[in-house]
């Protein structure tokens, strides 16, 4: 096709959008708005815990209420985390491999770290 | 036929090295970079937890990390980055309605979350050695 005279839009042009949307968009900020209160809550569980012993650390962070809001603290955080990586790795590394390996390694690293810190919660909640 | 299969020499827009460093441009490059340092500081969260969840001793040892001074010197930047992210953060959110952006308006919120940032992160390292005992 070296008659072509198309631009790379035109091959695009008929598939539709990429069907994500506002997507990407809404749950960036969903998550920012959740990771105020959750963030400020995290903080005073973190300073109230300072210098307490295992058994006092164990017995606060596995009570209902905290474990709760460290639930959702991790899940907020961890999606908000793994979007906003996203965008910077589709910004700055545009080698297609590349790109897509370490796309598939950010949500395998937010995954892994949210799912590793959610389970250490749930354990701590069912030692109590 | 003109010669069109290649794309076109277009000029591009001029990078950032072209603009004058304003205050704006600088704290939205440290939003950005301290999102990507608190997205690994989550493994220092999971760390911490799993600690906890283990053993008494796993406890210990994650404790006497965080209370040398690399440890408190990370942990101080966590503290800063959480903080400035939140601020930074919430003057996206800001932005995002559509106010804020006054030449005014828009220096003002970015000065308010950089000192702010700061302020935080004092307080609550102020009230974590004094009301708390420190890291220990």
């Amino acid at each position: 096709m070296a008659e072509d005279m198309s631009t790379p839009l035109k091959h695009v042009r008929g598939f539709g959008a990429a069907k994500s949307g506002t997507g990407h968009f809404w749950r960036q900020r969903l998550t920012a708005v959740a990771n105020v209160p959750l963030t400020i809550a995290f903080v005073l569980i973190v300073v109230a815990l300072l210098g307490r012993n295992h058994a006092a650390v164990v017995q606060i962070l596995g009570s209902p209420l905290i474990a709760v809001i460290m639930l959702l603290f991790i899940m907020s955080v961890t999606t908000h985390m793994r979007i906003g990586m996203q965008v910077i790795i589709e910004d700055y590394v545009h080698d297609e491999g590349r790109k897509l390996i370490l796309l598939m390694a950010n949500t395998f690293f937010a995954i892994a770290v949210g799912l590793a810190s959610a389970f250490a919660i749930l354990m701590l909640s069912f030692k109590v | 036929m003109a010669e069109t299969k290649a794309p076109a020499q277009r000029p591009l827009s001029p990078h950032l090295f072209i603009y004058k460093p304003t205050l704006t441009m600088t704290m939205s490059i440290v939003h950005r970079i301290t999102g990507a340092g608190l997205y690994f500081g989550t493994l220092l969260l999971a760390w911490w937890l799993i600690a906890a969840a283990s053993s008494p001793n796993a406890y210990a040892g994650i404790g006497s990390f965080m209370s040398s001074f690399f440890g408190r010197l990370i942990l101080f930047g966590y503290t800063w980055a959480l903080m400035h992210h939140m601020l930074g953060g919430i003057r996206h959110l800001i932005w995002d309605t559509g106010r804020g952006f006054g030449p005014h308006e828009r220096e003002w919120l970015t000065v308010a979350s950089l000192v702010g940032s700061i302020s935080l992160t004092v307080i609550i390292w102020i009230v974590g050695y004094l009301f708390m005992g420190g890291p220990r």
